[in-house]
């Protein structure tokens, strides 16, 4: 990839910065022109992750493509990688963003200012996050995204949002800072912050300083959980999630999958090289991934408010995938990753589903509330978050289709067939039972206990997460309420949830190829070295300085 | 200096957790600033401590890197300083307005039981 063609790698942070920049300038009573930008943008961010996704596929192309921010070399400038496992990421980020702006058309922009440019920010700072090769630059792009999401948490006011934003962004600030003494404790004893380079030199590292350098990678692994949803750090959760606005919690559900994505790169790069620091905390991972699925799984049992049970389900797929990680056969994590695109998808449909069935709930809520504190100089149609939705008498058409969406939801998370949650399942549970089996390459005996309560738990885990959204179901769907239904689907929200559903259908009608995409990212994943020498590839270094580089050609 | 500096960014920290444990929204991001105090010193201190050393190389051939100071962790705690201090900025203007919705200053938005 040489010329114009590497330039699409940057492309998924630049498009999203420029578009939202360029919308702070317009006139907040201009919204087609903005709906048309962020769209826009959006899609191309797609577009783009498809054509990296095709280029790491390419059995011609190497599987990592590195852009090197102003031309500065490697370990010394920051880089950017697109490898399999960051394509994929970037991919679903971007389709997710696009559904939920588009879900977002038909109301929820018009609540309150400066929505659009928020939302491109938040997918600037999550691409970045998936594409950044180094350390501190990755903390500034998890600034971005929190930053923007502050802000988004917080769009169309009121008191609960403020409430939920507050325990929010001070466990967050407290996170932050956890990364900061991490990195800076990275640096402090390897002098570089490039994760390749970092890869590379913790091979030499003396033995008396690796206790140190464990002290600092748990810092940063700690706020990294506490971003992932990890029990015990998750309490702010479900409030949070289910506080937000719909298009907003939509793409929250894939903010808990970047803290687990920090932690399966790290793990894999800082175990690259044999040495004196060696892999340590995977059954920290595995034990608390269990944990947070068995709060997940009761904590889905625990209340009937949708927003809240989709919460929990964000809690438990982001459990499942920790404890998947932490007990760390191949199989399984090619198996893990189908079921984070899987489950991300189907959890943004869910929060979207949400929000068309709690509307007369919270519609007799905010009648107490009270107005906005803040006034802003933007002018819109709508005061308030309910005004114009009709108490409808019936409305098949909107209403079957919520309903076949939620069915095919739940279907998709519990991990039923024959839809992408069945196979994806499937393929961990024999994963961890084959591990089991085999019994010669499981890493770490003394956690095989722990796997086998894994694979109970995860079938558990589905049990009452099927309970809860029967039970609500049946709440929405077939009770008679005294209040008529307020459930008045627009077009522009109807293609949003079923766009994200038709992915979540065609992952499991191509589960061949996506299967088949996510075994070669796994595999690449094992193998660091791919990363390692397309990040340092252009630099000499003196054999003496660093004693792994010697492996490299 | 190395046991001053230590201890100076130990009791900043420990007073900054104390106060994030607080149950008032003032403490907690008066504890807030204090723990991003402690973090940027320490930050600053990865660069090894060094007295009027220059963090730059100028022309002429550079014969003891020790002689000069480590221009990254400098760089990086303007960096972290910048953001610190806006999300505290962000954080206060929420305050407020928790304030203005639920009438108390307890970070829950309701008085907990005496």
């Amino acid at each position: 990839m040489n010329g114009l063609a590497q330039h699409v790698i940057i492309l998924p942070v630049l498009l999203p910065l420029i578009a939202g920049a360029a919308m702070l300038l317009l006139d907040e009573r201009r919204r087609t022109i903005k709906t048309r930008i962020s769209i826009g943008a959006s899609l191309a961010i797609a577009a783009s992750a498809v054509w990296l996704l095709a280029q790491v596929e390419d059995p011609l192309t190497p599987q990592a493509f590195v852009y090197h921010l102003a031309d500065w070399t490697a370990p010394f400038g920051i880089v950017l990688v697109a490898d399999r496992l960051s394509a994929l990421m970037v991919l679903v980020t971007a389709l997710l963003g696009a559904a939920g702006l588009t879900y977002s058309l038909s109301r929820w922009a018009l609540l309150g200012p400066r929505f659009h440019s928020l939302y491109l920010f938040l997918l600037m700072g999550l691409c970045g996050a998936f594409l950044t090769g180094d350390l501190f630059n990755l903390y500034v792009f998890f600034e971005v995204l929190l930053a923007s999401s502050y802000g988004l948490l917080l769009h169309a006011s009121g008191k609960r949002r403020v409430k939920a934003g507050l325990h929010y962004v001070a466990v967050n600030l407290v996170a932050s800072l956890f990364i900061l003494i991490g990195v800076a404790f990275v640096y402090a004893l390897t002098g570089t912050l490039n994760m390749a380079d970092l890869a590379v030199r913790l091979g030499d590292l003396p033995v008396e300083q690796v206790p140190l350098l464990k002290a600092g990678a748990a810092v940063m692994g700690v706020a990294f959980l506490a971003k992932a949803g990890a029990w015990p750090l998750n309490f702010w959760l479900p409030t949070t999630y289910s506080a937000a606005a719909a298009p907003v919690a939509a793409i929250f559900a894939i903010m808990t999958k970047v803290g687990v994505y920090v932690l399966l790169r790290l793990a894999t790069l800082m175990t690259a090289t044999e040495g004196s620091f060696e892999l340590f905390g995977a059954s920290w991972l595995l034990y608390g991934g269990i944990a947070t699925i068995v709060f997940g799984a009761s904590g889905v049992l625990s209340t009937r408010h949708l927003p809240r049970i989709a919460g929990y389900v964000t809690i438990v797929s982001s459990g499942t995938v920790l404890a998947v990680i932490g007990s760390g056969s191949e199989a399984v994590i090619s198996a893990a990753l189908y079921y984070l695109v899987g489950s991300t998808l189907g959890l943004g449909a869910l929060f979207l589903l949400a929000d068309q069935v709690t509307r007369g709930e919270r519609l007799e809520a905010a009648a107490q509330d009270v107005g906005p504190v803040f006034s802003d100089d933007y002018e819109t149609s709508l005061r308030n978050e309910f005004e114009g939705i009709e108490l409808a008498e019936e409305l098949p058409a909107g209403t079957a289709l919520i309903a076949g969406t939620y069915l095919l939801v739940t279907v998709l998370l519990v991990g039923l067939p024959p839809i992408s949650g069945f196979i994806a399942k499937f393929g961990i549970l024999s994963g961890l039972l084959d591990a089991w089996i085999d019994t010669g390459p499981t890493p770490m005996a003394g956690t095989q206990t722990a796997a086998w309560f894994l694979v109970g738990l995860i079938i558990v885990s589905g049990l009452t997460t099927l309970l809860a959204l029967i039970r609500t179901g049946i709440d929405v769907f077939w009770v008679r309420h005294e209040q008529a239904s307020t459930m008045a689907l627009r077009p522009s929200e109807a293609a949003a949830v079923l766009m994200l559903v038709l992915l979540a259908v065609g992952l499991s009608v191509f589960a061949g190829p996506a299967i088949g995409y996510t075994d070669a990212t796994s595999a690449y994943l094992a193998d660091p070295d791919v990363y390692i020498r397309a990040v340092l590839g252009g630099v000499e270094l003196n054999p003496g300085d660093v004693a792994g580089l010697k492996e490299l050609p | 200096m190395e046991l001053l500096l230590a201890i100076g960014i130990g009791v900043v920290a420990a007073a900054g957790i104390y106060l994030i444990l607080r149950p008032r929204t003032f403490q907690v991001i008066i504890g807030l600033s204090l723990l991003t105090y402690a973090v940027n010193l320490f930050i600053v201190s990865t660069g090894r401590l060094k007295l009027g050393v220059a963090p730059l190389v100028g022309e002429a051939p550079v014969t003891d890197v020790a002689a000069y100071a480590d221009p990254v962790p400098q760089a990086l705690v303007l960096t972290s300083i910048v953001i610190s201090f806006s999300m505290t900025a962000l954080f206060l203007v929420l305050l407020l307005a928790a304030r203005g919705f639920t009438g108390t200053d307890h970070v829950d938005g309701e008085e907990g039981e005496r």
